[in-house]
């Protein structure tokens, strides 16, 4: 007999958009990883009419999907899904769990790990493999303040949830085939014991910023409410999004939304613009997960410049322009 | 009458934090500590169900001993007693043996118990884990990142916003459920709290053998994951400083991290130059 090949496992979110980007970003991941240790990926998905997803997951390099589709499974339920996932795993015993650390998937995440007997590692900011094939998980701790790498070295499957915009999606290809294994829903399958009463989609705005790949950012130091205007023209070429101190909301260059700091939003963009921002502890504490800084000042001392990767002496308007120009000019 | 149930976590005070400058990590050995403020408001919806429909609150903390000090804190807002699991057996657990050992100190020392209050997150390691991992231990229904909680009978109903869906949600006693910091605030000690937490606190100390724990199933030796290594992710970054005229700037910053900023941006930056 043929051993079974080694699998890593994406746990299939969809139920809005990005819980949908987070899966292929962890698809995308799980493709590197499986490489070094001669795995699969495979995405599993609960629902009910959700060949979309099937169809979207194996264009995102999912070679297997175990796929359980039943009315039941229309709605999301924690119970239901933490249960199907925990039988799934011990009859296929899968190396890697991957989630994605949305709302349903930090409650789903420890639940399953603690069903199997295995660790989780929450938030991850990377994944990697090490030399005895390990997955090593990094996770953020104290507010972004360090990294502890973590492994699961014994036991079996090694979980990890990762944060959307964490890593980024292969794009979609619609030739790549996959396989579908369906599996039925068991019989005699026990009622949720937590009842959804009501559930309506949240007036609240989607949550641009927090999950942009690209942040930039204006403090009182850009000069005036025109020149922190152009920070958007910037961001449009960037494909990202705009935030602001809280001195530039208090000014009413931008709408309080924008604000990145302790009592505003929490930033990980892959690379953050910082334009004319001192660096007020409760400003850079919101963009510690930021994987690279380009701040722009005209003091080098300011504590923003001090963490960044990349501090440009300058006047912050000026370059702001300047970079308009140059992004112009190599977009094509 | 209701038995609750509320679990406490002491954190290090985070804006207090020394840091050693040369290796870049915390020395958490000198840190203040101080009680978790998921924690408190776990604490304080617990206190307004007491409030209004009367009950018993236990407060229970795994942690040095030390930890006692958050105990003393919510017996000064409200709480009627302390747990304190202290062994130096349970240092090092990881989240799903911290809620093992919560499970069975709960089931021992607060038989009967019909809600478990939690903080949704701790803001020392952030996980989340242990309040989904607690239900799955105790197996009684739970729900987390709860923003309010109505208890009527043996009912509970529960709202919050989840991946921008505001449910409402029911489940029947006994359960638990981890709550935000959103809309139960963090309440003054009264005077009279303070008398009540150091002239006649009731508070008991638990070790593993008095819990009855595996002892394979504790602290660091029990853990499913291992830390391998810390780092602080900022200390060795390099910090490259461009002067000069702007014009002269962007272009010498990208012609270094034309593949960086592109990469970020799903765009080829190059240009023919280079």
């Amino acid at each position: 007999m043929i051993a079974k090949k080694r699998a890593i496992w994406v746990f299939g979110d969809y139920r809005n958009y990005f819980q949908n980007r987070v899966t292929l970003q962890l698809l995308s991941r799980a493709k590197e990883l499986a490489v070094k240790i001669d795995a699969e990926v495979c995405a599993v998905v609960f629902g009910h009419g959700v060949d979309e997803w099937v169809g979207e997951y194996i264009a995102h390099g999912a070679e297997k999907i175990y796929l359980t589709d039943h009315s039941r499974l229309a709605v999301y339920s924690m119970e239901t899904y933490t249960l199907l996932m925990e039988r799934l795993a011990r009859q296929e015993k899968p190396e890697i769990i991957l989630v994605g650390a949305t709302a349903f998937g930090r409650e789903f995440a420890p639940r399953v790990a603690t069903r199997l007997g295995t660790g989780l590692t929450a938030d991850c900011i990377g994944l990697e493999i090490d030399k005895e094939g390990l997955l090593v998980q990094m996770a953020p701790s104290f507010g972004g303040n360090l990294v502890a790498e973590i492994v699961t070295s014994e036991r079996r499957p090694q979980m990890a949830t990762v944060r959307p915009g964490t890593f980024q999606e292969i794009p979609h290809d619609y030739i790549r085939t996959g396989e579908v294994v369906k599996i039925p829903l068991p019989e005699h399958l026990p009622v949720d014991r937590v009842r959804l009463v009501r559930s309506e989609r949240s007036p609240q705005r989607e949550q641009k910023l927090e999950e942009a790949r690209v942040v930039v950012c204006g403090g009182r130091g850009l000069g005036s409410k025109k020149k922190f205007a152009k920070l958007f023209e910037l961001a449009e070429l960037l494909g990202g999004e705009v935030g602001a101190t809280r001195p530039v909301v208090y000014a009413d260059w931008a709408e309080h939304e924008a604000l990145v700091g302790q009592a505003g939003k929490q930033i990980r963009p892959q690379i953050l613009f910082s334009f004319g921002i001192s660096g007020a502890i409760q400003h850079t504490a919101a963009c510690n997960d930021a994987k690279f800084i380009i701040a722009v000042n005209k003091n080098p001392d300011a504590a923003m410049m001090k963490r960044a990767d990349v501090a440009i002496v300058a006047d912050a308007s000026q370059i702001c322009n300047s970079l308009i120009q140059e992004l112009k000019r190599r977009i094509r | 009458m209701l038995k609750m149930v509320v679990c406490i976590k002491q954190v290090p005070m985070v804006s207090e934090l020394p840091w050693d400058p040369a290796t870049g990590t915390l020395q958490r050995d000198l840190a203040e500590g101080m009680m978790n403020p998921a924690c408190r408001s776990a604490l304080d919806a617990a206190l307004r169900i007491k409030e209004t429909g009367g009950g018993e609150i236990t407060a229970i903390t795994m942690g040095p001993p030390m930890a006692e000090e958050v105990l003393r804190e919510a017996i000064a807002l409200g709480a009627d007693r302390g747990v304190l699991l202290t062994d130096p057996k349970m240092a090092g657990a990881d989240t799903s043996v911290t809620s093992h050992t919560l499970a069975r100190a709960i089931e021992k020392a607060c038989p009967g118990f019909d809600l478990v209050l939690c903080g949704c997150s701790t803001s020392d390691s952030e996980t989340g884990q242990v309040g989904p991992q607690l239900a799955e231990e105790l197996d009684i229904p739970g729900v987390a990142y709860v923003d309010e909680i109505e208890v009527s009978g043996r009912a509970v109903r529960m709202r919050r916003i989840s991946d921008h869906f505001l449910e409402t949600l029911e489940m029947d006693l006994p359960g638990i459920v981890t709550v935000t910091t959103g809309h139960y605030a963090p309440r003054h000690v009264p005077l009279g709290g303070l008398q009540a937490a150091f002239a006649e606190a009731h508070i008991v100390s638990l070790d593993a053998a008095a819990v009855g724990l595996d002892p394979e199933w504790i602290g660091a030796k029990g853990s499913a994951t291992k830390i391998r290594n810390v780092y602080s992710p900022t200390a060795g970054k390099k910090n490259i400083v461009l002067t000069g005229a702007p014009k002269r700037i962007v272009e010498q910053l990208f012609e270094r991290f034309d593949d960086k900023i592109g990469g970020a941006i799903g765009k080829d930056l190059k240009t023919d130059k280079n």
